[in-house]
Order: structure tokens, then C-alpha cells, then sequence
């Protein structure tokens, strides 16, 4: 039988329909399943600090241990008038790999360039 | 007294108590063994002759936030502040027991101090959204300052608008490169110090009062 690793690759679209707790389930389902998370657009700081601590919640001895994730650094430029206007004060989120953290290892990260190294399991 | 003096006597309480600015507490947050519980020991021993928590080489030797209050830190010119320090456990996405084995733990410890570790990483968050104002972000100069938790970490302090200052610890190590720490935040103002030798611990100190003051 092959072995294989699935990966899930989310669209923006389908994450912008989505609250922040649907968000971290179906990034913490999957991955603890051992899948792959590919986030088109990444996730707000809030966002992230629920992930840390939700993630934290569901470490087990011998079972799940954590997650690896990386993003694209944030662009810097500061938002024109109507971004400001509209809300958006902070970067923009950019894509995002998570992955389990036993089985994704980071090679590389530049400004537009994730490399990655996935084992089975 | 009469109803003058203590009308006048009550709206100064009233005064007082409405605008009295809760001491503020300054969070030491950064990856495990950056050097946090370090920097903390030696603030509260600088200021007030006493100790925070225990220091050790195995990762997540903090495992629970601790606070101590009514720290005076004065700069050279006689400036000063008066906060709270808050020592937190390093933040991680990720905690795996058999790391600690290679420390010499047994099984049942080195499981019961990861169990522990994740409760602490979650009160390390719970900290910074209720109950800090402002942050001394640690980090080891030996290492990669771009590692995506500092970067998600940075992002989280500077969305809640908290004053952060990132201390680059270990700088008396010789592969220390604190200016790669500059290069990753630009945007914060970056003091290289050493913890355990005390160097340019007076610079931080300074900062801290401008900062946080």
C-alpha cells in the first residue's frame, strides 16, 4: 500500500465565511489527523493566540505534540486612508503552512519562498 | 469637621480614585530559554534585594506566570517607574516530553512537566490578553530571531497596542548576532544585554522608564 500525506489547501474565500473557533477546529482536526493545512489567507493575531492556546489544550503524551506553522512575512506597508477607514490597521495576513509538529519540518523561509520537509508517519 | 472640610475631603477621594493609574505590569514573554526568569531574578534583585523563580538549562523551567509588585527602576538621571513584573512561561506551538528525556528526566517526569508546560503556554496567553500593559520581549541573540512564533508572538503584543521593548539576551556568548534581532523588528527599539553577566542590563533599565514610564 502507498503511503501518502494528505494535504488540504483553503481557500480565502472559504476561510472569510468562517468565525475564529470554526477557523482553529478545522486547523486542529486536521492536523492532529496528520494533514497538511494550507491557508491561502493566514490568520489574524487573534486568531494565532487562540490557536497557541487551543493547541496547547490538545497536546497528549505519545499522542499529538504541537504544530509547526509558517507564514510569508507580512507586507509593510501601512494602510491607505480607506483600509484605516474600513478597519484594517495591521499587515495583511499572507498564506500559511500548519502542519503536525512531528511531521513538518521548516528548510526555508524567505519573503515569498516556504520550503518544507514532510515525513510520513 | 465641619460639612465644608468634608464635602472637599470626600471629593478628593473621589478625585483620587478616578483618576489613579493601576501600576502597570510589564510582561517578560519569549521563546523557552531565552532568558526570561533571568532578566526577572535580576530586576527584582537589582530593586528590591529578592528573587522571582528558579533558572535552569531544561526548557519550560517556568510552568506558572509570577508576579512581583511595587518594583522602583530608576535610569542614570534619576527618572523612575513603578511597576509590576510579570515572569511568564516561553511560548511554543509545540511540546513533546521526550525532549525532556535527553535532560535525564524519567518518563513520568518529563510527562508530567510537559503536561504542565502547555497549561503555562495557555497562561502565558490568558496574561497578555487580560492583564499586561506592556511587554519585555526576551530573546536568545544565538538564535533565529525570524522563527515564526517570536513573528507571531510580536504581531499579537503589537495588535493589542501594548509598548513592547525586545531585550536580545546572551550577548556575551561569541555566536551572539543582535543586530539580526534588528533587522527582524525593525518597528521596536531593540537593547542587547547579557542577563547572567549584568552587561548593559543599566541600558534596558533606561529604556524601560521611557518606555513604560
Amino acid at each position: 500500500m502507498v503511503k501518502g500525506i494528505q494535504i488540504d489547501l483553503i481557500s480565502a474565500e472559504r476561510l472569510s465565511k468562517m468565525t475564529t473557533m470554526e477557523k482553529i477546529h478545522l486547523i486542529l482536526d486536521n492536523v492532529r489527523s496528520g494533514t497538511i493545512v494550507v491557508l491561502e489567507k493566514g490568520l489574524s493575531p487573534e486568531e494565532q493566540s487562540a490557536l497557541i492556546e487551543m493547541t496547547m489544550n490538545e497536546i497528549l503524551p505519545d499522542g499529538f505534540n504541537g504544530i509547526e506553522i509558517e507564514t510569508y512575512p507580512s507586507r509593510e506597508e501601512s494602510p491607505g486612508f480607506i483600509a484605516r477607514l474600513m478597519g484594517r490597521t495591521g499587515p495583511e495576513s499572507r498564506l500559511t503552512v500548519i502542519g503536525p509538529a512531528n511531521q513538518l519540518r521548516m528548510i526555508r523561509k524567505d519573503r515569498d519562498l516556504i520550503s518544507a520537509w514532510i515525513s510520513t508517519r | 469637621m465641619d460639612i465644608i472640610t468634608q464635602t472637599k475631603a470626600r471629593f478628593s477621594r473621589f478625585l483620587a480614585a478616578f483618576f489613579r493609574k493601576r501600576r502597570a505590569r510589564i510582561g517578560i514573554y519569549g521563546p523557552p530559554n531565552a532568558g526570561k526568569t533571568t532578566l526577572a531574578n535580576r530586576i527584582v534583585r537589582d530593586w528590591v534585594g529578592e528573587t522571582i523563580g528558579v533558572v535552569s538549562e531544561i526548557p519550560h523551567e517556568t510552568r506558572r506566570a509570577s508576579r512581583k509588585t511595587d518594583i522602583r527602576i530608576m535610569d542614570a538621571s534619576g527618572d523612575s517607574i513603578t511597576i509590576d513584573i510579570v515572569d511568564t512561561p516561553g511560548v511554543t506551538t509545540k511540546i513533546d516530553y521526550k525532549d525532556f528525556l535527553e535532560y535525564g528526566l524519567e518518563r513520568e517526569e518529563a510527562v508530567q512537566r510537559a503536561r504542565e508546560a502547555t497549561e503555562g503556554v495557555a497562561e502565558a496567553m490568558h496574561w497578555l490578553r487580560e492583564d499586561i500593559d506592556g511587554v519585555i520581549y526576551m530573546l536568545d541573540s544565538t538564535e533565529d530571531p525570524f522563527a515564526q512564533v517570536n513573528i507571531m508572538m510580536v504581531g499579537i503584543i503589537e495588535s493589542r497596542h501594548l509598548p513592547v521593548l525586545i531585550a536580545a539576551n546572551k550577548i556575551d556568548l561569541p555566536d551572539a548576532m543582535p543586530q539580526r534581532i534588528r533587522m527582524a523588528f525593525p518597528q521596536h527599539p531593540v537593547v542587547p544585554i547579557s542577563c547572567v553577566g549584568g552587561q548593559s542590563v543599566e541600558d534596558l533599565y533606561t529604556k524601560m522608564v521611557q518606555h513604560f514610564g
